[in-house]
């Protein structure tokens, strides 16, 4: 095997990569989805999805009514794959790199709030609500409005990602009270 | 340009598949799946998060604009108020901040064996647009068209060329990256 391209396969084991190598991946990824697809990469409306296709099945009250299942209906479709995908790459990639495994509590979140699981777990849950609250109220979220919106220059997805840190800097602060 | 393919409901699935692939594999190896770096964003400390995300607009911003331009792909730019943006910038921010990763990285994190992102985040973000679709028929007439964004775009609302624009961004950009480099942020 040449040395270029050992080189090349040793990048797949390396834990982390430049942020600038990855981020500029993520940014050919979102030409292709723009070109081969005819979609923004963006997250968040899979998730509601994901709510619209449980309560179909468990509770299909009010749902006819509610416009918002028509603007994104219960299906399972092309951003809904995308975050699939998410989840098996990020599994791939810490396979390969050897790092993969199975924790319940981070490690600045144990070092501020201990190591119970239970504990983590509700606060991610309050904080997974909020965020899925927010997301859908502003329209996008860090990769639909960070990434895609902004490399449109769109003023909404600029105006948005401007306020989603500004909220998240001010609420990290006060969480773990550093100044 | 590619209608027949964009069309290709099964094809489709599986392209969105294999971009997810890409796009956590990515996602992962930048290290953004982790609630440590996010944090240490969010605190000012480390500017991975930043530094990957200008590195992707950087990077997708003149592709997609060479794309549209010469009709390879359309727009795809939400509209919006003052009234989604700011309150929904805002709220997004603290659970940001409180579940410590975003509606992409929440699901990097699950393929890491993060199983608080599993069965903390991707449940709560699941039942917070859950909320959100259950209050939507009583606000969307309301606060959120409250007071329109006037301009769709930023060059709009500058009055300039698009390319123009996109070439002051690049440089900006760049310049922003070095100066985060130099400063050893």
């Amino acid at each position: 095997m040449s040395g270029k391209v050992k080189r090349m396969l040793e990048m797949f084991t390396q834990v982390t990569w430049s942020p600038y190598i990855a981020g500029a991946g993520i940014g050919v990824l979102s030409w292709l989805a723009f070109l081969l697809s005819d979609k923004p990469l963006g997250c968040s409306t899979s998730y509601f999805r994901t709510f619209g296709i449980i309560k179909k099945t468990v509770h299909k009250k009010g749902m006819d009514e509610n416009p918002y299942y028509k603007k994104y209906k219960p299906e399972i479709e092309w951003q809904w794959m995308l975050v699939l995908g998410i989840i098996i790459g990020a599994f791939i990639s810490s396979t390969l790199s050897g790092i993969f495994e199975l924790t319940w509590v981070p490690d600045m979140f144990a070092a501020r709030f201990g190591n119970n699981p239970i504990i983590r777990i509700i606060i991610a849950l309050i904080g997974g609500i909020f965020m899925g609250f927010g997301a859908r109220w502003g329209g996008g979220c860090t990769s639909g409005h960070g990434i895609s919106g902004t490399s449109q220059l769109s003023m909404t997805s600029i105006i948005a990602v401007i306020f989603m840190f500004a909220g998240g800097i001010a609420t990290a602060i006060l969480i773990y009270g550093v100044v | 340009m590619y209608e027949n393919l964009h069309k290709n409901k099964t094809l489709q699935l599986i392209l969105g598949l294999l971009m997810g692939i890409g796009f956590g594999f990515f996602l992962q190896k930048s290290s953004v799946t982790n609630y440590d770096v996010i944090i240490n964003q969010l605190l000012l400390l480390d500017f991975t998060v930043i530094k990957v995300m200008g590195a992707a607009v950087l990077v997708g911003m003149p592709g997609i604009y060479l794309l549209q331009h010469y009709g390879y792909a359309g727009k795809h730019i939400t509209k919006g108020s003052i009234g989604t943006t700011v309150i929904g910038g805002l709220i997004f921010g603290v659970g940001f901040a409180v579940l410590g990763l975003c509606p992409g990285t929440v699901a990097g994190a699950v393929g890491q064996g993060s199983l608080d992102a599993l069965f903390g985040g991707m449940i709560g973000i699941i039942i917070g647009t859950g909320i959100f679709a259950t209050i939507y028929p009583r606000i969307s007439e309301g606060i959120l068209k409250y007071k329109p964004i006037k301009y769709e775009t930023l060059y709009e609302m500058l009055g300039i060329k698009q390319a123009y624009l996109i070439v002051f961004c690049l440089i900006a950009g760049v310049i922003v990256l070095y100066a985060l480099e130099y400063t050893g942020l």
